[in-house]
């Protein structure tokens, strides 16, 4: 099992979410974060003060997946994130210990097994 | 010459006041619909006309609308305000009528953004807005108000259906052809960043018509009256169809279908209000509901992106308006004018003739000025800068800053 955690574009997460259920990947929590990876900053300017925003919008999402599932799951993210200019954002592939699903107390990789998929007998 | 009547004077000192209000006002109905990221340029399309189309109604504008010249156009004799004084123009000061003249062209011009929001470079809407009050709203304003052909043979637009709501609405339907949807249109949900700023607008809006409508009498009159009470109970039969279709197609009430209701009815009952009873507008107004409503369903499954429906609000209400105005006209309400539903059938070929003139007229004109301005200029924001909004890439600003991260560059001290 693996936590793939990613930060991305806000104006990419249509994209990379579409790409993601096209993987069958839907289990996942996202989070508007801000951050600062080497891209150039955006100048703002309000009644002649101006200022060099070095933090960026960026979304975050956080995926349980089983071992098969990281592969897919990383290039629907890659390929769907991308824009080519700095700015795009990272990936993370964690280890991850132990999960639970909470409604049923059901363990690893039965937890992070969408319920969808396993009452049609995948 | 005419005496200047103080108490006609007074009611207009605040109708011009009233109608400017309702610009910053369409500001954030608009502003309300669009998403975060772009909530500052598309307020802004607003608030720029009214200076950019106000100066150029000053320096050319009025002139080309309101002077003598012939049947198209008027010739440049108010050119720079020039022999605009304090004489009487009708019962009050010329200048007066020029300054509440010139908040008509103001909101006009700001409503056609609604159809291009969310893409359009701002430069080249600065020089749109301005040509446009120039070569389109003039001219049209000339036809129906200014002596021009339309007035002569007896077109009744008692405050704009055509001048103002139709003619935005077919230049509206124009910008959004030439500058294409935005990238997002039909690919992903673009849902409204704040709906309280839509019916905050929509309120000012309604306060403000009382001034459009009630003001276009020209005088502290009977006619004002009428045409006053008339544009507050249009909108609310509008407002209860409206919602009883809501209620019927999705078993909600929606606020933002409540507050383009409002809007659709003040649209409808611009051209009959100072014309219809008042039963008559509350029909009038009950009747626009659904032909707007369909009109707003029906375009948003199609490949135009009027984004904020102007042509379903402005002109399909428009010309339900200026239609029924030429049904239900009244002479013992207006004393000049019956429709055809009290013996006179050939005032709605009138109206046809004039709803249509506006149309042709206005999207000829705005193609062309349109095409001008993308022959020098590139009128479309880049993808990437549609993906980023526009409030930044356009303005260096941000809505709803919220300063982390922020360093200070420079504070200019003076």
């Amino acid at each position: 099992m693996k936590m793939v955690m990613a930060v991305i574009r806000p104006e990419k997460l249509n994209d990379v979410l579409e790409a993601l259920y096209r993987a069958e990947v839907t289990g996942l929590t996202i989070s508007r974060v801000r951050g600062h990876g080497g891209e150039t900053e955006q100048v703002e300017t309000y009644r002649g003060t101006t200022v060099k925003v070095e933090l960026h919008d960026k979304v975050r999402i956080e995926i349980g997946v089983s071992d098969p599932f990281v592969e897919p799951t990383v290039r629907a993210i890659l390929s769907a994130g991308r824009t080519g200019d700095v700015g795009d954002g990272k990936i993370f592939v964690l280890p991850v210990e132990k999960v639970y699903r909470i409604r049923t107390g059901e363990e690893d990789r039965s937890a992070v097994t969408p319920v969808s998929a396993e009452e049609s007998g995948v | 010459m005419p005496a200047i009547s103080p108490a006609d004077t007074a009611w207009m000192l605040v109708a011009t006041a009233m109608v400017l209000l309702m610009t910053p006002a369409l500001g954030f109905f608009y502003g309300g619909m669009v998403r975060a990221k772009n909530a500052l340029n598309t307020m802004m399309m607003s608030y720029v006309a009214l200076g950019f189309v106000g100066v150029a109604w000053a320096i050319i504008g009025y002139s080309l609308a309101f002077s003598e010249g012939g049947g198209l156009v008027g010739n440049l004799h108010f050119a720079f305000l020039n022999n605009v004084g304090l004489e009487a123009k009708g019962s009050i000061p010329h200048i007066l009528f020029a300054s509440y003249q010139g908040t008509f062209a103001v909101i006009t011009a700001a409503l056609i953004s609604g159809a291009i929001v969310e893409r359009m470079r701002f430069g080249p809407y600065l020089t749109f807005i301005a040509l446009w009050s120039i070569g389109v709203y003039a001219p049209i304003a000339h036809w129906v108000w200014g002596g021009g052909w339309l007035g002569k043979l007896g077109a009744l637009d008692f405050a704009g259906g055509t001048v103002v709501h139709i003619n935005a609405a077919a230049a509206a339907l124009v910008g959004a052809i030439v500058l294409g949807p935005r990238k997002d249109y039909t690919r992903q949900a673009i849902i409204p960043q704040n709906v309280p700023f839509t019916l905050l607008g929509t309120g000012i809006l309604w306060f403000g018509w009382f001034g459009f409508n009630g003001g276009s009498a020209l005088a502290a009159s009977t006619s004002a009256a009428l045409a006053f009470a008339n544009t507050m109970f249009a909108p609310m039969a509008t407002l209860v169809v409206w919602s009883l279709l809501d209620l019927m197609r999705t078993r909600k009430t929606t606020a933002v279908g409540a507050a383009t209701a409002i809007v659709v009815g003040l649209v409808a009952i611009t051209p009959a209000a100072g014309f219809v009873s008042p039963i008559s507008a509350i029909a009038l107004g009950g009747i626009a509901a659904p032909a707007s409503y369909f009109a707003i369903i029906w375009r948003a499954r199609t490949r135009l992106d009027d984004s904020l429906d102007v042509v379903a609000a402005h002109g399909v209400g428009g010309t339900v308006g200026a239609l029924l105005t030429g049904i239900l006209a009244e002479k013992a309400w207006n004393g000049a004018s019956d429709g055809a539903l009290f013996g006179n059938p050939r005032q709605l070929g009138i109206q046809v003739a004039a709803v249509l003139a506006t149309i042709v007229y206005s999207a000829v004109a705005t193609f062309v000025i349109i095409k001008v301005i993308g022959f020098g200029f590139n009128l479309r924001a880049s993808a990437k800068e549609e993906g980023i909004g526009l409030d930044v890439t356009q303005h260096g600003e941000e809505a709803y800053s919220r300063g982390e991260g922020a360093i200070l560059v420079r504070a200019d001290r003076s």
